[in-house]
């Protein structure tokens, strides 16, 4: 089985979907003859043609609103959004749009998009390269939102969600395109090479969405994390010695509540990471969801280890980014309880 | 399907790709002089044809010709030169700084400098810009300190945006250039509102702002239109056309229907198309919508034709989408080299002073990023960690607070 990283692994996937389907088409800023700035698209407009995965105009809101009427007309399309931080002009689109077609159309148009878009830092992108976005799409009901955290979940998740009937929002976490990061900043870069999880199949798979995995067992505290904060998750557990259950999410909506509380039940503790803002983040809907269904289970509050409530700012990247210190320290919290 | 003939779908592409012979020869490039300059009382509807022309006042021989002269002061000549040729200086300096680890991140003006320094110098202070982030010649020209300009690209103690925002992503309220955002086009109706707010009091500046053609697809660009025309706002809109959105041609962005300047035509404002590598040009025609603007004509909209000579940023490599030898074939020339031959043609210049002056900017900068290393570079250097949290909101909240005592803490 051939070793990937993540975006070959993503390129891959595009690749299959383009070869199976000829209502799948690509579309985006950059994404045609240079192939993305990721480099996810790279060679596909060469290996497939120019109307199968082509350069858009810079217009978030038209890229989505095109891909909305290609859906409703039958296609797949698959819009790329250059960093999720550019997504907000096709919001509009995403929320009172994409989302609601099939519902106000009583069924009879629907939006089956995927449009993928990095996020997250790490990469020194200040404040318009680095955001996570994904408590803003999980509130709007109707969008689907996936997260993967390895290069093997990348590519299943994205042909899932390609073939999904609804609309996805598909965000990659760009700090791991090319290694798994443990958020430890000041250590060597390391690659995907060697990684299990970086072992992909050529051809067509899926990793069912809704379906979260239990990353790593454990009795004494569920850890609840997705995308980059996975593995960041796994080195502040390792780090504490704590025997921890981490369990990564692999998408937000839907929600793979049944793993959640299993575990919680059994462990009886939660600490809940995610690298966006803590007020109004998607761990506030997690937290709320393990209080509500397992209080007679809990022995401690559960706790959040998220970014800080301000912009991501550029020279105080390692002090905004949870790192393992600040995993490691609300485990040592939770077990104290 | 019936019998009718199948549709196709259209995606247009650019004329040369690598390894193929870069060729402008579908550019219609009028001779200097060529275009009529309408008085500025003229109506909208009097003067369509302009754009679709291109202005140019600099000729093959160096000379300034045509009714778009401006007819500038030798000093105002030099003042601009010498604004294009510091921000050479700087980004070829700046530009290695990060290649040596010094910074995360830099963006060139290459070939656009003749933009930022004639609007800048034909302005006038309490103007306000709303910047692109390849306007560095209209610090520049106003004399921003340069080492302030470093502190901010190392992100160190001294940044005088406290290591908040990318490198090269100014804010000099103070220099008339309005904060940038890595997000394109989302400034561009902020010129209107600052033109309108300044109508509204009855002051007498005006406000200019500048769009990628790229960006002209966003609806901010569109909506930003609409505003201007409807409420005479005296703004100068400015479209530069460098052909190049990263990767993406202006084909793209619709460059192979019409031009940039037509755009004006449907909003019922003036449109001026304008040779961006030529000072004067670029000088006369701002000047010519600043008088409009500020005698309650209303806005104008001028593409500013030129060409993006180098990468989009240190994360780029244009000879992977482009031809490597394109740059040398752009038919407008270089905007520095095309003014210091125009002084020497009109005798207020030599290869002497020229050679001297790039050394005095040269040794100007590096004195700058010398005293900014002292502070220290990316990374090595920051202001304190309490900042993060300061200017979220113009006070703190209880989280903000809970949140510096939790790092101070650690």
């Amino acid at each position: 089985m051939p070793s990937m990283n993540m975006i070959q692994a993503l390129n891959s996937a595009l690749d299959v979907m383009l070869e199976r389907d000829p209502k799948v088409l690509i579309f985006g800023e950059d994404v045609g003859y240079f192939g993305g700035v990721f480099r996810v698209t790279d060679k596909l407009q060469q290996k497939h043609g120019l109307k199968r995965c082509f350069d858009a105009p810079i217009s978030e809101g038209g890229i989505i609103a095109t891909a909305i009427g290609m859906g409703a007309y039958g296609l797949r399309p698959v819009p790329e959004i250059q960093f999720a931080d550019y997504i907000l002009p096709a919001f509009d689109q995403l929320v009172s749009e994409a989302a609601r077609l099939r519902y106000r159309s009583g069924g009879e148009f629907w939006a089956p998009i995927t449009v993928r878009s990095p996020y997250g830092g790490g990469i020194f992108g200040g404040q318009t390269h680095s955001q996570s976005p994904e408590a803003i799409f999980a509130h709007i009901t109707g969008l689907k939102t996936v997260i993967p955290s390895n290069p093997y979940d990348a590519k299943g998740l994205l042909i899932a969600s390609i073939e999904c009937d609804d609309p996805v929002i598909f965000l990659e976490p760009k700090r791991l395109y090319n290694g798994p990061f443990e958020g430890r900043h000041d250590q060597q870069v390391k690659t995907w090479a060697g990684h299990a999880s970086a072992e992909v199949p050529e051809g067509h798979y899926t990793v069912p969405l809704g379906k979260a995995v239990v990353v790593r067992e454990g009795e004494a505290v569920t850890v609840l994390a997705y995308g980059t904060m996975v593995h960041v998750a796994l080195a502040g557990i390792e780090d504490t010695g704590i025997d921890a259950e981490l369990i990564d999410l692999r998408s937000i909506v839907p929600l793979d509540i049944e793993t959640i509380l299993e575990s919680v039940r059994k462990t009886g503790r939660c600490v809940i990471v995610h690298e966006a803002s803590r007020f109004g983040g998607f761990g506030g809907e997690l937290s709320a969801l393990v209080q509500e269904r397992c209080f007679h289970w809990l022995e401690a509050p559960v706790e959040r280890v998220a970014g800080w409530d301000t912009p991501y700012p550029h020279a105080f990247e390692w002090d905004y980014f949870p790192g393992p210190k600040r995993v490691a320290t609300a485990l040592q919290k939770v077990m104290q309880d | 399907m019936s019998n009718r003939a199948k549709l196709s779908l259209y995606v247009p592409e650019p004329n040369a790709r690598p390894g193929q012979q870069p060729s402008f020869e579908h550019f219609n490039i009028p001779p200097a002089g060529a275009v009529r300059r309408p008085d500025i009382s003229a109506l909208e509807h009097e003067m369509r044809d302009l754009p679709f022309a291109l202005i140019r006042v600099l000729d093959e021989q160096h000379s300034a010709v045509g009714p778009w002269n401006p007819k500038l002061p030798h000093d105002r000549l030099i003042a601009g030169l010498r604004a294009m040729m510091l921000t050479r200086a700087f980004d070829a300096r700046l530009f290695r700084a990060h290649r040596q680890g010094k910074t995360s991140f830099y963006m060139k003006s290459s070939g656009e400098e003749a933009i930022g320094a004639a609007q800048s110098l034909a302005l006038e202070r309490g103007d306000m810009c709303f910047p692109t982030y390849r306007v560095l010649s209209w610090l520049m020209a106003r004399g921003y300190p340069l080492t302030d300009l470093v502190n901010q690209i190392f992100s160190n103690a001294r940044d005088p945006l406290q290591g908040r925002q990318l490198p090269i992503l100014y804010s000099a309220r103070d220099y008339g250039f309005y904060s940038l955002s890595g997000n394109v086009g989302s400034r561009f109706g902020h010129a209107v509102g600052w033109a309108m707010a300044s109508a509204y009091s009855e002051d007498d500046k005006i406000a200019l702002s500048y769009i990628g053609e790229g960006t002209t697809a966003e609806g901010d660009f569109h909506e930003a239109l609409t505003f201007a025309s409807v409420y005479h706002a005296p703004v100068i809109l400015c479209v530069t056309n460098n052909q190049w959105a990263i990767s993406t041609f202006s084909g793209i962005a619709g460059a192979n229907e019409t031009t940039f300047a037509a755009k004006a035509i449907a909003y019922g404002i003036p449109g001026l198309r304008v040779d961006g590598n030529d000072f004067l040009a670029v000088w006369s025609a701002t000047e010519w919508a600043a008088e409009r603007a500020r005698t309650n004509r209303g806005a104008t909209l001028i593409e500013l034709f030129t060409y993006r000579a180098e990468g989009h940023s240190t994360s780029d490599d244009p000879t992977k989408y482009r031809p490597a030898d394109e740059p040398a074939t752009w038919p407008l020339g270089d905007p520095v080299e095309r003014l210091k031959h125009h002084l020497i043609t009109i005798g207020a210049w030599d290869e002497d002073r020229h050679v001297a002056l790039a050394a005095e900017l040269d040794s100007a900068v590096r004195a700058a990023v010398k005293e900014a290393e002292s502070v220290g570079t990316i990374g090595k250097s920051k202001p304190p960690v309490a900042q993060m949290f300061e200017g979220v909101f113009k006070e703190l909240d209880w989280r903000l607070i809970e949140q510096r005592r939790e790092i101070e803490a650690s």
